[in-house]
């Protein structure tokens, strides 16, 4: 897999991240914060951290969806060559263990890693919300 | 096999895509339906539509192919397909669809505030979609062929007017019809007669196929070829020939003892096999890139294997995983989300559609390994799909699924094509053609597909159909790092885009068209050209960063802003964006 750069690192002071979504239901908006919308959209600093702190937790969320896929489905070539190096014999891999990974249950597996992502995605996204209009 | 079910049910297909390109005429009214069906799609309608679009004949026949000639290995090509959706779900498919870019054209020049790097991206979609169009329409002629024995021209064109009609008639929204039509259509065009073979396969106790040995004849079988091969015995056998062995004509069925070692079979030969006899292998001529019976869709790829076959597989696992974000007709779809979030849901249901449709290519695989183990040698695996049902069930049952499963192979190439032809088209009337609107976009699509169609009939019996897999090798070594890059890393500026497309697709599509022309034969040299992706992928985001980094002052002034809108859910962005202003 390829290196994703990461963003710079930044220290974001007075915006906590995750545990939100429950100060972020409608209605509990504080008078004198909604302007945490036109920081964005006006492009100050302050947006630009906003953006940020979305953006990193939703890139550490894909990432942790690669870092999931990349074990349970990027190895499998090497741990099908296993038996082959540890016994020595130059037997073409294709037993049952083959088809049963790639056949059939590769493909429950990354749609429960696609799950996870999308309602981590979506959960970030509330929280994002939840920050602006709730704090 | 009887010609008039399978022509029948072609006709069908055919007319059922061309009556739902007409009703989708009748309801797209405006530009915006035309272009992205009013982003108005939703995620089960479009992951219907992009799952039929997704599926081409390389997984509707390919697979089984694949698996019949070499086996489970052969299964990382539907996995890495899946896998890539996976990948797209997770960097890239909220992002673009917030991105607000119709092609991948638009995304570029959205993101870099740059007319050079949407044209470099422009001539990389336009190349990547006809590399993928020229196998749809060269398997069409070839699926046609087996069927009804119509010339090899002929599917292909009939292929390219069709989609012509449906595309440049109504747009998108016929499209996204036709399309989830057909994903329906090729899943149960598999799915009924896979369960009417595998219960004859139980009733017929249920032989086991070997993978590790080499296929034998089950029964006595007569095997006719078609060009003149060179074939291996492992051990002497004999067979009774009408035609030419070894240079030496036989008259009549004559009965030859062969010695092991190779002998050559001129075209045009009928030999008959006892049954329990090794089929023998096709052997791999010197200089012959197509030797040794693979399948066409993934033809000197899978030769190469052999020699690093843990390298080549990870060539693979990269090319797919990656490149599928890449493809033209895959980020078009994303735009007819009406939101960020619609678009991730649609991928999650894509991920389940296309995954339980490759549940079935490989139960196809192993029983023609079974069944029609002769496909081997006659090279002609990817029939495997679409003979099984008249070896194994036989009579009227046997033919009409036979015809159900030929309509399902004519709905993969169209649909692949429609989608495909959609997206080129887009890019021409964007960049190339002078004037924008409906009426150029018609000429585009023309265009669109002509040329792939016209390259066809020139290099028929070139081994082209493999291009599928070199479009995913370029895709992901060329707008892999760009999509990634560009939606992720605020660093990226315009030169570094143009650097790294360029070293990354550009060495991607050197190394493949190198070891296609035949300019490397073996050793470690040709592994690594014919399967590009483990290095031309790391070295297009090398190339992209470190250019970027170097031109630091050209960041765009934009960056910060667009960034926000890729990012922001739709509803915190104050400025909604226009209606689709194409």
């Amino acid at each position: 897999m390829p290196t994703t750069p990461r963003p710079r690192r930044e220290t974001v002071t007075g915006v906590p991240r995750g545990s939100r979504a429950s100060q972020g239901a409608r209605g509990s908006r504080t008078p004198g914060h909604a302007p945490a919308r036109s920081e964005i959209s006006e492009q100050t600093t302050l947006g630009a951290t906003y953006v940020r702190s979305l953006m990193r937790s939703q890139l550490r969320t894909a990432l942790l969806g690669l870092g999931a896929l990349a074990p349970l489905i990027g190895t499998l070539p090497l741990l099908f060559l296993l038996p082959r190096v540890l016994t020595g014999a130059a037997l073409p891999a294709s037993g049952p263990f083959v088809w049963a990974a790639l056949g059939l249950v590769a493909y429950p597996v990354m749609w429960l890693i696609a799950r996870w992502y999308v309602h981590r995605a979506e959960r970030n996204e509330r929280d994002f919300r939840g920050l602006l209009e709730g704090r | 096999m009887n010609h008039a079910y399978s022509v029948a049910a072609v006709t069908v297909v055919v007319l059922v895509t061309l009556l739902i390109g007409a009703l989708g005429l009748r309801i797209s009214r405006t530009t915006s339906d035309f272009y992205v069906a009013s982003r108005t799609v939703g995620p089960r309608l479009n992951a219907a539509a992009i799952s039929g679009e997704y599926l081409s004949a390389a997984s509707f026949l390919g697979v089984a192919g694949l698996v019949l000639l070499q086996g489970p290995e052969m299964l990382w090509y539907p996995v890495g397909y899946t896998a890539g959706y996976l990948v797209l779900l997770l960097f890239v498919a909220a992002p673009l669809r917030r991105s607000g870019a119709y092609t991948l054209s638009d995304f570029a020049e959205a993101r870099l505030e740059s007319t050079q790097v949407r044209r470099l991206a422009s001539l990389f979609v336009v190349g990547i979609g006809w590399l993928y169009l020229l196998p749809q329409l060269q398997g069409a002629g070839l699926t046609l062929e087996i069927l009804t024995g119509a010339p090899g021209w002929l599917g292909g064109l009939v292929v390219a007017v069709v989609v012509t009609g449906a595309v440049a008639a109504g747009g998108m929204r016929s499209i996204t019809f036709v399309q989830a039509f057909q994903y329906w259509l090729k899943l149960t065009a598999l799915l009924v007669p896979a369960l009417f073979l595998l219960a004859a396969w139980y009733g017929d106790d249920a032989p086991r196929a070997r993978f590790d040995a080499p296929a034998t004849f089950r029964e006595h079988t007569s095997v006719r070829f078609q060009e003149t091969v060179r074939i291996d015995l492992d051990q002497p056998l004999t067979v009774s020939v009408s035609g030419t062995v070894d240079d030496r004509a036989y008259e009549g069925d004559h009965d030859v003892a062969l010695a092991s070692g190779p002998h050559r079979v001129t075209g045009g030969t009928v030999l008959r096999f006892p049954a329990g006899a090794a089929v023998p292998e096709k052997s791999t001529g010197k200089g012959d890139g197509r030797a040794a019976g693979s399948s066409t869709w993934a033809h000197p790829l899978a030769d190469s294997r052999e020699e690093h076959p843990l390298y080549a597989t990870y060539g693979l696992i990269l090319a797919t995983f990656l490149g599928t974000m890449g493809l033209p007709h895959v980020a078009v779809r994303f735009y007819t989300s009406p939101n960020g979030r619609a678009a991730r849901r649609t991928t999650l249901v894509v991920l389940a559609l296309i995954g339980a449709f490759y549940l079935l290519p490989p139960v196809y695989g192993v029983l023609g390994r079974i069944y029609a183990p002769e496909l081997v040698l006659t090279g002609d695996a990817d029939a495997a799909v679409l003979v099984l049902p008249e070896r194994v069930l036989g009579g009227v049952l046997g033919d009409l699924l036979g015809a159900l499963l030929a309509g399902g192979a004519f709905a993969a190439f169209l649909s692949t094509a429609s989608g495909v032809t959609m997206a080129v088209a887009g890019v021409l009337t964007q960049d190339v053609l002078p004037a924008r609107g409906v009426r150029h976009f018609r000429l585009a699509t023309v265009l669109a597909i002509a040329v792939p169609l016209a390259v066809s009939t020139v290099v028929a019996n070139v081994p082209v159909a493999d291009a599928v897999g070199l479009a995913f090798a370029v895709s992901a070594s060329s707008f892999c790092p760009l999509l990634v890059l560009g939606i992720w890393w605020r660093g990226l500026t315009p030169p570094g885009a143009v650097a790294g497309l360029v070293v990354g697709g550009g060495a991607a599509l050197t190394a493949v068209m190198t070891t296609r022309a035949g300019l490397s034969v073996s050793g470690w040299t040709h592994t690594l050209l014919a399967w590009p992706a483990v290095w031309s992928v790391p070295l297009g985001f090398l190339t992209m960063v470190a250019v970027s980094l170097a031109t630091r002052d050209r960041i765009p002034g934009g960056t910060a802003a667009i960034l926000a809108r890729l990012h922001l859910p739709e509803e915190l962005t104050d400025t909604p964006e226009g209606a689709a202003d194409q």
